[in-house]
């Protein structure tokens, strides 16, 4: 204890309380005060990417999930429509169909009426132009016939017969 | 790279030791013409190295039967009787005795023992009483540019230089390069493992006179570790100073909650508390305070003591062990003693501002809501 007391001096305690004081002041000034403050930035900064680039990834799943989500939207609508293409196609060929047997069906009676028309008119002339050529042929025959009295008796004989059998 | 290193670290520890070695081999007593080789020169070598001196003495070697030393002189700045005096501290010509005697501004400077005296008026020379102490002569306030002091000096302008030039490093940049990129993690190392650990939220306030004592030690430290006979930290003034402001800092940032807890301990039976409180006032205003001063002083101390006795062997051993056995297991042994002490410059340096950090964080530790 006697030697620690002789050793300690007190001109250097007091030298070396002054110079410390004197070296924290500086130091903290000139080293510690802006060496933390750039260090606490750097790691704020540090921190505040990791966050970002943290939000950034979450922000692009969730722009993902949008993405998908779209596209099943997408497909989806495009089957509809595709389906309802399809569909309307179904029903304009069905429609059209109908239509055209319709169609096919009038036109078959009209011309079946025509034909009806046209062979009545025809029986009609044929007739006319039957009695016609009959009455020349009658005409001629009782011309011909006439001449003698014997075979008109004949005739109205035979035409008598005729009419009978009618 | 790493072998490199590796050899380049041992050829420089080898040089160390033997350079300490030649130095304290070449070592005299002073007035003696012949080198300090008996056990008791030694001693008292190594008693005078671990003390402060005036001038900054790296060795001697003897030539034609006398001894020239090699070191260079430092001021000597005194308060005396007649006011502010200056001098190199050659003019006392290594005398350590009192014998020489400087006149300067009026007043008679006498050395005795690492200490300046200045004589009573009329005195042309010292006067001894049966203990070797002087009776005609006072001791003036040393204002002097001992080596104790040039370490001081010299580390603090290192250390500015060093973290100053970190400090600027980060106005153009985010990570600083060169030797800024080997302080970067200590700075960073002080602050996450001592300053936030032990002291919690506040820790921002303290960690700059945190990091001036955690570096300001370890380097003074690694420098008591070289040949150039440092050993600032082995002083007890020094310690005592770097304690008593840790005492000073966390004093003044104490809290009511502190003061509680050190006065009035709650959860204790009252008759027990007034004798908790000395029990702690004692604690911290004392016993903490004066362990952190004998810790550092005494380990450092005990260090040099420790590896210059070991390469003393070098010389005391001789006769047992013939001159190459003896420097043989001196140079081993302060070779292991060395590495430790390299260890223990970071250790003690570490333990200090730790404690110091522990000391500041129960001061100003906020009451917790349970």
């Amino acid at each position: 204890m006697d030697q620690l007391l002789e050793n300690f001096s007190l001109d250097l305690f007091v030298k070396q309380t002054v110079l410390f004081l004197v070296l924290i002041f500086l130091l903290v000034k000139f080293a510690w005060k802006p060496i933390l403050n750039a260090l606490n930035d750097r790691e704020e900064g540090i921190k505040n990417a990791l966050d970002s680039a943290e939000k950034a990834k979450l922000e692009m799943e969730n722009l993902q999930a949008d993405n998908n989500k779209l596209l099943k939207e997408a497909r989806a609508e495009r089957e509809a429509m595709l389906k309802d293409a399809r569909d309307l196609k179904n029903k304009m060929i069905e429609d059209a169909k109908g239509e055209a047997q319709a169609e096919a069906a009038k036109l078959i009676a009209q011309a079946q009426a025509s034909i009806e028309t046209e062979k009545k008119a025809a029986i009609a002339d044929l007739k006319a132009q039957v009695a016609n050529l009959s009455i020349d042929i009658a005409e001629k025959v009782v011309q011909g016939e006439l001449a003698n009295k014997g075979k008109q008796e004949k005739l109205v004989e035979s035409l008598l017969d005729d009419a009978t059998l009618n | 790279m790493k072998v490199l290193s590796k050899t380049i670290t041992s050829l420089t520890l080898g040089l160390l030791l033997t350079l300490t070695a030649f130095a304290s081999g070449d070592k005299n007593k002073k007035g003696h013409g012949d080198p300090v080789n008996t056990p008791e020169e030694i001693n008292e070598y190594i008693q005078h190295h671990v003390k402060d001196s005036h001038d900054f003495h790296l060795f001697s070697y003897f030539s034609d039967g006398e001894e020239h030393h090699v070191g260079f002189p430092l001021p000597v700045i005194l308060w005396g009787e007649n006011g502010l005096t200056a001098f190199m501290s050659s003019a006392f010509h290594h005398d350590d005795n009192g014998k020489e005697i400087v006149e300067k501004g009026g007043s008679k400077f006498v050395r005795l023992h690492g200490k300046i005296y200045e004589l009573e008026e009329g005195a042309t020379e010292v006067k001894f009483d049966d203990e070797h102490h002087p009776v005609n002569a006072s001791t003036p306030f040393d204002l002097s540019i001992t080596k104790s002091v040039f370490g001081i000096l010299l580390i603090g302008l290192l250390m500015l230089l060093w973290f100053g030039g970190l400090a600027k490093q980060y106005k153009t940049k985010k990570v600083p390069t060169g030797f800024g990129r080997v302080l970067e993690p200590l700075v960073l190392y002080v602050r996450d493992e001592i300053a936030k650990p032990n002291i919690g939220p506040k820790y921002r306030k303290f960690t700059g006179y945190l990091m001036t004592v955690f570096f300001f030690i370890w380097i003074l430290n690694l420098f008591g570790l070289t040949p150039f006979g440092f050993n600032v930290t082995g002083q007890l003034a020094v310690t005592a100073a770097l304690a008593l402001i840790t005492l000073v800092v966390y004093l003044f940032s104490s809290n009511g909650h502190f003061w509680s807890h050190q006065l009035w301990m709650p959860g204790v039976p009252y008759f027990l508390r007034p004798l908790l409180a000395v029990i702690e006032l004692a604690g911290t205003l004392i016993i903490k305070p004066f362990s952190l001063m004998v810790r550092l002083f005494a380990n450092i101390t005990a260090g040099h003591i420790v590896v210059m006795s070991l390469i003393a062997i070098g010389i005391t051993m001789q006769q047992q062990m013939t001159a190459v056995g003896s420097t043989l297991l001196s140079f081993v042994l302060s070779l292991f003693i060395t590495l430790i002490e390299v260890l223990v410059a970071f250790l003690q340096a570490y333990i200090f501002t730790m404690l110091s950090a522990l000391f500041i964080g129960m001061a100003v530790e906020e009451p917790e809501h349970h």
